[in-house]
């Protein structure tokens, strides 16, 4: 229980099992900076994991996540894990899921895509492949396999 | 479940029956097309053109498409000339257009545009090209073109040539003809192979793909020879697009080890990259492309617009 180093929280989300070194991509996803103020924002980075040899943790207090923030994380860290913590217990836990669809988390990487012009749409992608994650824009059709870079 | 009433964005928008489908009723349509037929079938509706695109032949081919159709169309054929200069969405404009008609036939600048268009018209779309995207029509009447000459498309050896990178009718032509079991054979310039997840997608079906960097072994195992246009602007300078575009133009010569129902096409228009005197032996295939385009458009638009053929 090396994790538990970090504070115990009453309420909030535990993102665990993130990939090492992903923690502060996930923590910009959460936009950190709009939580509650007397929320605590908790990072480990580098943690020993059994599963994972080495992973990043990001625990923050008083918040839960919208299931759009949920896809961009299952995008950047397909391997987290998020727990739902409700007066110090673990009331809830799941590992982060890709739906088929995902609107409005990526940009579009073409730049010439409709989607990036100024029409009154969200970018949306599909699933192209799961195992690793390629998606495809539905306008133009361009495949995307580095996300970290057209979060929008 | 039928194509009347259906979008065509982009060639994955039919499965296999239905592009058979079409091209069974082009072929039937082809009297029709030469005017030696004629039918009201489509009496009474519009099409509306919205080229914001300049396109010669794809705007033709579908205006008298419809109009042999019995139909009629309204078109713009210059977006200077509209609201979208003074800064109107596309998705504006289609929602407005698609009250003047029963369908809208799209070239926009955009890639994905078709796709948009669908999605806000609550009249059906055809995508006449979008940016670098797709181009379906065009396929439908590359493949009407080949299946013509030899019957078939299952077993045809197809080889493209040119600029496989941007040229944006192979990349759909590429995915359908794969889906044929057709044989594959690429012939490109350095830097202008066809794009990786083009030849993913080719991969995963299961179709052969190989590279040639031979001009008179690719003339002398092919079935079609599919030329399309090396474009100036892709190379550094003047002399450098000249050499390349030199080594990659087919003329009488290049096609002395032809088989003898070898068929050379070509989008059009074409800038050099085959010869005039090319028209004149019995491979050339381009025209009758180009004509095939109305049949082919006609057949769309029957089972779009009336869900059956004349
Ligand atoms: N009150 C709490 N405050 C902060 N973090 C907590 C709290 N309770 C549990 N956690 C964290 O939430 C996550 C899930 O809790 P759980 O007890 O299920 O962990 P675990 O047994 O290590 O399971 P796993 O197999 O997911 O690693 C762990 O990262 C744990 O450290
Ligand atoms: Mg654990
Ligand atoms: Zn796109």
């Amino acid at each position: 229980m090396r994790e538990l180093k970090i504070q115990p929280i009453r309420n909030g989300t535990v993102i665990d099992h993130i990939g090492n070194g992903l923690a502060l991509e996930v923590l910009k996803i959460i936009g950190v900076q709009n939580l509650d103020r007397d929320s605590t924002v908790s990072v480990a980075l580098h943690v020993r994991s059994g599963k994972l040899g080495w992973k990043d943790i990001v625990k923050v207090e008083n918040m839960e996540l919208v299931p759009r923030k949920v896809n961009a994380i299952a995008l950047i860290a397909p391997t987290a894990t998020i727990s739902i913590i409700r007066d110090f217990k673990v009331r809830e836990k799941r590992p982060v899921d890709l739906p088929d669809r995902i609107a409005g988390v990526l940009t579009c990487p073409n730049g010439n895509c409709i989607s990036n012009q100024a029409e009154p749409i969200e970018s949306e992608f599909e699933v192209h492949r799961r195992r690793p994650v390629v998606l495809r824009c539905i306008y133009c059709e361009r495949l995307v396999d580095d996300f970290l870079h057209h979060l929008s | 479940m039928g194509l009347k009433g259906r979008d065509l964005t982009s060639i994955r928008d039919f499965s296999r029956d239905e592009i058979d489908e079409v091209l069974t009723a082009a072929r039937r349509l082809i009297p029709y097309a030469e005017g030696k037929k004629s039918s009201d079938l489509l009496e009474g509706k519009v099409l509306v053109l919205a080229f914001f695109e300049p396109s010669t032949r794809t705007r033709l081919s579908f205006e008298t498409a419809m109009q042999r159709l019995g139909g009629r169309c309204v078109t713009i054929a210059d977006a200077s000339a509209t609201s979208m200069r003074k800064g109107e969405t596309l998705s504006d404009t289609i929602r407005m257009l698609s009250h003047y008609g029963e369908a809208i036939v799209l070239r926009h600048s955009n890639e994905g545009a078709a796709r948009l268009a669908a999605m806000v018209s609550d009249r059906p779309v055809i995508n006449a090209g979008d940016g670098a995207g797709q181009h379906p029509t065009q396929t439908l009447l590359d493949l009407a073109t080949i299946q013509e000459a030899f019957g078939t498309l299952r077993g045809i050896h197809v080889t493209l040539l040119g600029d496989l990178r941007y040229g944006r009718t192979v990349h759909s032509l590429a995915r359908a003809l794969a889906m044929y079991g057709t044989e594959l054979t690429l012939m490109s310039p350095p830097g202008l192979g066809l794009p990786a997840e083009v030849r993913e997608g080719i991969e995963e079906t299961g179709a052969r793909l190989k590279e040639e960097d031979q001009i008179h072994r690719a003339v002398r195992d092919a079935d079609v020879l599919y030329v399309t246009r090396i474009q100036k602007e892709r190379f550094a300078d003047e002399t450098e697009y000249q050499q390349v575009a030199g080594s990659y133009r087919i003329d009488a010569s290049s096609l002395v080890g032809a088989k003898p129902k070898m068929i050379v096409m070509h989008p059009l228009p074409r800038t050099g990259e085959i010869a005039p005197e090319v028209d004149a032996t019995p491979h050339a295939a381009y025209f009758r492309q180009a004509f095939l385009a109305v049949p082919v458009r006609m057949a769309l638009l029957s089972l779009i617009l009336a869900g059956r053929l004349p």
